[in-house]
């Protein structure tokens, strides 16, 4: 089947658009969406390497993903420091490390993303991720609601608070990983935080929330792939998804709040 | 009849880097005993009760008998009054995490008394009244046999804070072990059967009546605080010194 490899691709990138939305409501109500955008560039010293030395780049951006989530964590136990103020640490030497080592023919589909052919191995590795992901916010959806309303009280009740914040760490780092083929480095965030923003907006309760995020995410990489492939005729995806989204979020803005 | 230890606390020092808190408490709680923790600011109510619901790193042992279940109402939640989670949400989050049937969501709906308007509500818009009564609520799930209280009123006003009080006391009638944590001499003299005093220098335990003497108090605030005990026998209140924590 010679479409297969492009159907492949649209395919990931729509179930990953349903995890960014599930992932970014959370990331929404945590607070740390502009945290978690940046963890999104932790992934450029990986994917720098990987165009380098000519290895996968999403084993390379997965490495330093799964590194500086780590990281973090461990700063943040360690040191009691707000999630942000290490993100910020570790953010600006990523960037930094990033932007010297990537070569210069392989910057923009590195920021950026494209639509690439995947192959059904890829494809599947990719889709089993993705259906990680969605299983572990629905299975966590009560600890992640309880420790979202009171970290003390989840405790008290018997969540593993650590453990808990290391699994929200681990399953947007690889939502983000997933993104980074379609949306590249630099606006792989953008998709957890647009789409939770327009969930947010229509939403009145967790369950709605979820629901309109997830559609939002969907409906702005739907739409992001037909405009980019059959109007402007770009194989970069990443600011046509952008764009849509953040047009879907405006549209929003006309539905009266009830 | 020998009543049944609920509580052993040995030795209990609790200290955040070099500032210490709690250092050297001991007391037990026995079944049926309503115990009242009564101190100035600063001198480590909540962060005994934080303790005793191991949210806090210690020293020292702190044993509960094994079929005994904590249930927590905090003095305050900071929650981010903006999330779109309403009361109901909440309680049903807690019971699938506990795995509890939606009948004990129910039942502790009923008991705290929410209305179908309140349940629906977001966190945001219930007023320190309602959000009590939901937090009583979420922490009444899971069948407790020990609620630890924390200042429940402090921010509440004298309405609130009496309908909060009323719940407590149909909670106690219940059977109910209360752990209160309050600045209100006169409800610790009218609700509690033991009373913990805390201070940083100083501890002591014991029946109200025994414990709240003028000396002690003094000990406790530095001078003896202004208070009334309204007794509808119209007696006057003639404490008399004792200690009981060890």
């Amino acid at each position: 089947m010679s479409g297969s490899p492009e159907i492949y691709s649209l395919l990931l990138a729509l179930l990953f658009a349903v995890a960014a939305g599930l992932v970014g409501s959370f990331t929404l109500m945590k607070r740390m969406l502009l945290a978690g955008d940046v963890i999104s560039h932790i992934a450029l010293p990986g994917l720098a390497l990987a165009f380098l030395f000519h290895f996968n780049p999403l084993l390379g951006g997965g490495t330093t993903l799964l590194l500086g989530t780590v990281l973090i964590w461990q700063l943040q136990r360690k040191t009691g420091f707000e999630t942000e103020t290490i993100i910020g640490v570790v953010f600006a030497t990523s960037v930094a490390i990033g932007a010297v080592l990537t070569p210069k023919e392989d910057l923009v589909e590195a920021l950026f993303g494209k639509f690439q052919d995947l192959t059904l191995l890829a494809f599947i590795a990719g889709a089993a991720c993705v259906l990680a992901i969605i299983a572990f916010v629905f299975l966590f959806k009560d600890r992640l609601i309880l420790s979202l309303f009171s970290p003390e009280l989840a405790s008290a009740t018997g969540v593993k608070i650590d453990r808990l914040n290391l699994y929200f760490l681990l399953a947007f780092s690889m939502t983000v990983l997933v993104g980074l083929r379609f949306l590249g480095g630099l606006l792989v965030g953008s998709l957890i935080i647009l789409p939770a923003t327009t969930g947010r907006r229509l939403g009145n309760n967790i369950s709605q929330f979820l629901f309109f995020s997830s559609a939002a995410s969907l409906a702005a990489v739907g739409a992001g792939f037909v405009i980019g492939k059959y109007i402007f005729h770009v194989s970069m995806s990443g600011p046509v998804i952008v764009i849509t989204s953040a047009v879907i979020f405006a549209l929003s803005l006309l539905v009266p709040r009830r | 009849m020998e009543r049944e230890k609920i509580l052993s606390v040995s030795d209990l020092s609790v200290a955040f880097g070099k500032r210490s808190i709690i250092h050297g408490l001991s007391f037990d709680l026995y079944a049926g005993d309503d115990l009242a923790v009564l101190g100035p600011n600063g001198s480590g109510k909540t962060v005994l009760l934080k303790a005793l619901l191991g949210l806090v790193p210690f020293e020292g042992e702190i044993r509960w008998a094994p079929k005994v279940r904590q249930g927590y109402v905090p003095q305050t939640v900071a929650a981010d009054r903006q999330m779109p989670l309403n009361i109901h949400d909440l309680l049903v989050a807690k019971a699938n995490f506990l795995k509890l049937p939606a009948s004990d969501v129910a039942a502790v709906i009923q008991t705290a008394g929410l209305n179908a308007d309140l349940l629906s509500s977001s966190i945001g818009v219930i007023s320190g009244g309602q959000f009590q009564k939901a937090l009583i609520a979420f922490a009444l799930l899971g069948n407790p046999s020990v609620l630890l209280f924390d200042e429940p009123t402090a921010s509440l006003d004298e309405l609130a804070e009496e309908h909060v009080y009323e719940l407590v006391a149909q909670l106690r009638e219940k059977g109910l072990t209360v752990i209160l944590v309050s600045h209100d001499i006169s409800l610790v003299h009218r609700s509690a059967s033991q009373v913990l005093c805390l201070s940083k220098d100083h501890s002591c335990m014991g029946p109200p009546q025994e414990v709240l003497t003028s000396k002690m108090l003094e000990q406790l605030y530095g001078a003896e605080p202004k208070y009334y005990l309204h007794r509808h026998d119209h007696g006057s209140v003639q404490p008399s010194s004792s200690s009981g924590a060890k």
